[in-house]
């Protein structure tokens, strides 16, 4: 199959390469950019490890084509540290031992950061409500939500991004 | 999982999508939110040589009051629901039915129209638009045309869609006042398929007498059903705790479960007796103004 010229802002950063129609975006990510922060959990659109977000919103990179992409602003977990400072919600996963394999610690950081956008002040069932496409089998989710509150703190406090 | 190769096309205006969809012929399949095509496709379940997505399209994402209808259009998305204005303050039953479509992240990209247009018994809208008595407008090569809900469902991942026309928007009469509805769906955990659901629509007079009511049952049949009987047996009643029930058992009499591994067929049939009483309960409280 014929390739297709794209050109995708990842993490600030412009990337342009020539992809087949039916890579996916997660594939892309991975492969092409070398960008491995981004996992692959079930790859069936169940457990939310591929999470990345997409001109603001948090989608599941396995179920959509790198074509689909083109021309729009992605943000990966590469891209949530800044000037070598953790985001608010890293530090909340490290503060609150919100992980422990950290298999699906990505994608709980993706939707978390798309999540805060919309909710400074989340409640716990808000939270797991909001978290109900990431699956962990460590946690228990507990120190997940506590990680997720210790960042909504921090950046309503710290008016930080 | 990786799909099988297609050639892909991505048009800029629903004319040029309705004249690649002529041109290519009835292998070629429309991707719009992908949540159900693409785990398809990786799954090889579907093999589409051509898709046209209609995602660079502008002007589809609407979800809008006008001219006496609620229009969804063919590019809105579930999570466009939860956050609009409209849908929370008026639309309950929508409210009910998209929050638990999903997860919150396949609601990001997956639209209300494909959860219609995909056929699929399972899905959630069919039973609230089946209830709402919604109708759907379909674009081919002959310009436009409006299917009513009851005829568009025609069998197991089937509908009234031609090979050549696309589903542009959903239209839904807005509800008389002292209207009321709700979904009810029963899942082993989110992001699966009803074990059941039922979807109730009610409109009553000032007298509190039933004027209309419309039963959607899902994931109990072969397609999306319709509960006539429950629904005729409402019209002209009011609504005590006697007439719920019956029409509740009226509702299971009309679903055609199958066992499987959400359940043998009487649980099923029983869980529609149950939730469509808790529906038709919700739904009269919401006509009175409650939540």
């Amino acid at each position: 199959m014929a390739k297709i010229g794209i050109k995708v802002r990842v993490n600030g950063i412009e990337r342009a390469a020539e992809v087949e129609p039916r890579l996916l975006l997660v594939h892309f990510l991975r492969e092409n950019l070398r960008l491995t922060g981004t996992h692959i959990g079930c790859d069936t659109s169940h457990c939310g490890a591929c999470t990345v977000v997409l001109d603001g919103r948090a989608i599941k990179s396995c179920t959509i084509f790198a074509v689909q992409a083109d021309g729009r602003e992605i943000l990966t977990v590469e891209g949530l540290e800044q000037d070598g400072k953790l985001h608010a919600l890293q530090e909340g996963f490290f503060q609150e031992h919100g992980l422990q394999c950290g298999y699906c610690t990505p994608g709980m950081l993706m939707t978390g950061y798309a999540f805060l956008k919309s909710n400074s002040n989340p409640t716990e069932d808000e939270i797991r409500h909001a978290i109900s496409g990431n699956l962990c089998r460590c946690t228990g989710y507990v120190n997940i939500v506590k990680a997720y509150q210790h960042a909504a703190a921090k950046l309503r406090d710290g008016g930080e991004r | 999982m990786i799909p099988r190769g297609f050639e892909y096309f991505a048009p800029h205006t629903l004319d040029e999508a309705v004249s690649l969809l002529g041109k290519l012929g009835q292998e070629a399949k429309i991707l719009s939110g992908g949540q159900s095509l693409i785990p398809m496709m990786k799954l090889r379940l579907a093999t589409p040589p051509y898709i046209i997505d209609i995602n660079r399209i502008p002007n589809l994402n609407y979800v809008s009051e006008s001219n006496g209808f609620l229009r969804i259009g063919a590019l809105a998305r579930e999570s466009d629901l939860e956050v609009s204005p409209t849908i929370i303050s008026r639309y309950p039953i929508l409210m009910d039915t998209t929050s638990v479509i999903a997860d919150p992240l396949v609601r990001n990209q997956a639209t209300v129209c494909g959860n219609l247009a995909h056929g699929d018994p399972a899905n959630d809208h069919p039973a609230t638009m089946l209830a709402l008595g919604a109708s759907l407008i379909a674009v081919g090569p002959g310009g436009a045309r409006e299917i009513p809900i009851e005829g568009f469902f025609t069998g197991l991942f089937t509908t009234a869609l031609q090979p050549d026309e696309i589903l542009k928007e959903i239209k839904i009469p807005i509800p008389a006042p002292s209207s009321g509805g709700a979904y009810l769906k029963l899942e082993r955990k989110v992001g699966d398929y009803a074990t059941a659901g039922v979807a109730v629509q009610i409109s009553l007079n000032g007298a509190g007498v039933c004027q209309r009511a419309g039963i959607g049952l899902t994931n109990v049949g072969f397609s999306p059903l319709k509960a006539k009987n429950a629904e005729a047996f409402l019209a002209g009643k009011t609504l005590d705790d006697a007439t719920i029930k019956q029409a509740a058992e009226l509702a299971a009499g009309e679903a055609q479960p199958i066992d499987d591994i959400r359940g043998p067929a009487e649980y099923k049939r029983d869980l529609v007796r149950v939730l469509t009483a808790r529906a038709l309960n919700r739904a009269f409280k919401r006509s009175k103004g409650g939540a």
